[in-house]
């Protein structure tokens, strides 16, 4: 079991022509992902990889009977791909590109809360289950499967904490990175939920960072609603007001979303949370076993 | 990117925000001219910089002639302004708005920007206007009235009667805040902003509302469809360093510590300077590399990195999904003989084929310290570097 994707999962690729969509396509075709088509606007009827290739979502999803897609297309276009995405039909799109304006993904967030697709992203590595899936960049070979999910909102933040959890025998359910946008798809609390309802996941770890208050009313809600141990890390005590670090929506501004607030936060709800880096496996360890479940995660 | 008040107040006026009136000036001569092309009486002259709290770090000053204007450019043109937003090292004044003074009955402020949490744009207003927005919001939030907007049926008016109701607008100027407001929110979709402020947008005696001050600020991911507002950048604005940067596809932003930090990822740039601060000494910046670096944007990072006086010596920090670690660490050694190197250099590479990387670094007969687990390599930087304190 996992969460959005497992070995079953067909997925397209928009973008797959470019440079980015080839390259990822081979990796996640090596991982094993059921990769069934891609499509790019004009050059439907071409073969690369072996895949056909369609002009619209549509056509790719009538001949290949996709479920998902995962999309590699310039930030100009890419709300227009996630909208077509949605349009189609599809259950799960994740979108890897960075740069979209926020304006249009304001707009796609609108459209997407009428209909039934979940976005993960824009500006994300994308999400694994490892041994049977993986959709977007996140490397295979440091994931291994097991009971643990990981949802983080920075891409290499996701790679050291799944590395930590896999040198610890810890395996991994599904690790999803939800991207470091202001806007995106899938947040903390819509993929914890998921994770509270798949039984094959006993425990969380959950990666945030500064900007906005999704931490802190994730932690809420864990507190609430979810009956498996979570641990966190946020990343930027030592970010400075003010300044965009990188991700578009890692900003301090008017005093709001500083690290040392949020894990104050966090911690309020009964969360650990790592105090560095480099603690997270070691803090997720503690708190397996004390819920009695690190015998079940040695995976 | 943000513009400059004058810049600012040029584009709402053009949408239709009305404007004390005034003129820009790059010296004393055209400050005093500009006051001459101005209605007599009272004039303000005020600091172009791209940072609030100017007034009260005396970038604001009043004028009675076109000769005192005069003075008054040729004391604050090429002076320094230190604000709480500016740093300690402060910003050079290189351009002002000269402006007619206006009789104030009351000020407001109002700002449209992007609230994360629900994914709408948010209008703000608030009767104490002129102070600063974020104390408000601190010590009496219940004096800032908010509005969501839906993107799909836009600023609706019902919603502004809420907001003029609270503020206790009514008649003529009720109307003018309501013609603001939709103008201030035309702009920010069209133009793609990130944030639109009106502080002070006052009453005046005669019962008109103008926006005294403007503060713009655009989203840089769509400056590709604005070429007109990409052409109002001031490089003079930016940090020399950042606009370097930002050329070579590096996400960079200097702090104020020794120890200079080159890493991918912008999460593991932060999670990596809070683990050198938790070891007791401070990182010299942010810096995301990105994913794929050759040796010519490492080497391009290294001389960001020394050309900063504080930096005492560098931290790599790659965790490579994609980029294979082998490649990253030639790139390393190309760039370290290329830029000479003679500081402290220790690299922490994990992921794919990092043991080879780490190899390839330690074979280079150059000074660098490969350390593959993440706190060591921290401690080692820090020791090496005069360890903690610095």
């Amino acid at each position: 079991m996992s969460i959005y994707c497992d070995g079953g999962t067909r997925v397209i690729v928009q973008g797959i022509t470019g440079s980015q969509g080839l390259f990822h396509t081979e990796r996640m075709l090596e991982y094993g992902t059921e990769v069934v088509g891609g499509v790019t606007p004009g050059k439907g009827g071409q073969q690369v990889l072996g895949l056909p290739v369609f002009d619209t979502v549509e056509q790719a999803v009538r001949a290949t009977g996709a479920d998902a897609s995962v999309i590699y297309v310039p930030p100009a276009h890419a709300a227009d791909s996630i909208l077509e995405a949605a349009d189609a039909g599809l259950r799960l799109c994740v979108c890897i590109t960075e740069g979209i304006p926020v304006r249009d993904m304001v707009a796609v967030k609108r459209v997407l809360a009428q209909g039934h697709t979940k976005l993960i992203g824009p500006n994300c590595p994308g999400l694994i289950t490892p041994g049977a899936c993986k959709i977007g960049i996140l490397p295979g070979d440091i994931c291994k499967p097991g009971h643990v999910g990981v949802v983080s909102r920075s891409g290499t933040l996701t790679y050291e904490a799944v590395d930590q959890l896999t040198a610890r025998g810890i395996g991994q359910s599904t690790a999803v990175g939800i991207g470091g946008d202001p806007i995106r798809g899938e947040g903390f609390i819509e993929v914890l939920q998921a994770f509270a309802e798949d039984e094959d996941t006993l425990a969380v770890v959950m990666i945030g960072e500064i900007g906005g208050s999704g931490e802190e009313r994730a932690a809420a809600w864990i507190r609430d609603r979810l009956r498996k141990p979570v641990v966190a890390f946020i990343a930027g005590r030592t970010a400075p007001e003010g300044r965009r670090m990188g991700h578009a929506g890692a900003i301090i501004s008017g005093g709001q979303g500083g690290a040392a607030e949020k894990i104050e936060a966090v911690r309020a709800c009964g969360i650990p949370v790592a105090d560095t880096l480099d603690l997270i496996g070691e803090t997720m360890e503690r708190a397996l076993e004390q819920a009695g479940l690190l015998e079940r995660c040695r995976t | 990117m943000k513009i400059h008040e004058h810049q600012a107040l040029d584009l709402l006026g053009a949408y239709g925000v009305p404007n004390a009136g005034g003129a820009v000036a790059f010296t004393a001569g055209e400050a005093a001219a500009a006051a001459q092309g101005l209605p007599r009486g009272r004039l303000v002259v005020k600091a172009q910089i791209h940072a609030g709290g100017r007034g009260k770090a005396g970038g604001v000053r009043l004028a009675d002639s076109p000769e005192q204007v005069g003075e008054i450019a040729a004391a604050l043109l090429g002076s320094t302004l230190v604000t709480p937003q500016t740093g300690p090292a402060g910003r050079r004044v290189n351009r002002l708005l000269v402006t007619p003074a206006v009789d104030i009955a009351r000020e407001f402020y109002l700002g449209l920007l992007l609230d994360m949490d629900s994914g709408c744009t948010v209008l703000m207003a608030s009767a104490e206007g002129g102070t600063e927005i974020e104390e408000v919001a601190k010590h009496r939030p219940e004096r800032i009235l908010r509005a969501r907007i839906d993107p799909l049926v836009g600023l609706r008016r019902f919603q502004l009667r809420n907001l003029t109701a609270g503020l206790g607008l009514s008649g003529q100027a009720a109307q003018d805040f309501e013609d603001i407001a939709q103008a201030l929110y035309r702009l920010f979709v069209e133009r793609d902003c990130s944030l639109v402020e009106l502080n002070p947008l006052v009453e005046t005696a005669g019962g008109r509302l103008l926006a005294l001050d403007a503060k713009l600020s655009f989203d840089d991911s769509a400056l590709f469809r604005h070429p007109d507002l990409a052409a109002l950048r001031d490089p003079l604005e930016e940090d020399p360093r950042e606009v370097e940067a930002s050329a070579l596809k590096l996400s960079y932003i200097p702090l104020e510590g020794s120890i200079g930090c080159m890493v991918n990822g912008a999460g593991l740039a932060m999670a990596t300077m809070d683990l050198i601060q938790a070891q007791g000494a401070q990182p010299a910046n942010f810096l995301d590399v990105g994913g794929g670096a050759g040796a010519d944007k490492v080497a391009g990072a290294f001389r960001l990195l020394l050309g900063d006086g504080n930096v005492r010596g560098i931290l790599v920090n790659i965790f490579g999904g994609i980029m294979r670690c082998d490649q990253l660490a030639e790139g390393i050694v190309e760039a370290a003989r290329r830029v000479e190197l003679a500081l402290p250099l220790v690299v922490r590479l994990r992921g794919t084929n990092a043991e080879q990387g780490a190899r390839i670094l330690a074979d280079s007969a150059l000074a660098i310290t490969p350390e593959n687990d993440l706190k060591r390599a921290v401690e080692t930087i820090v020791r090496l570097t005069g360890g903690a304190g610095r």
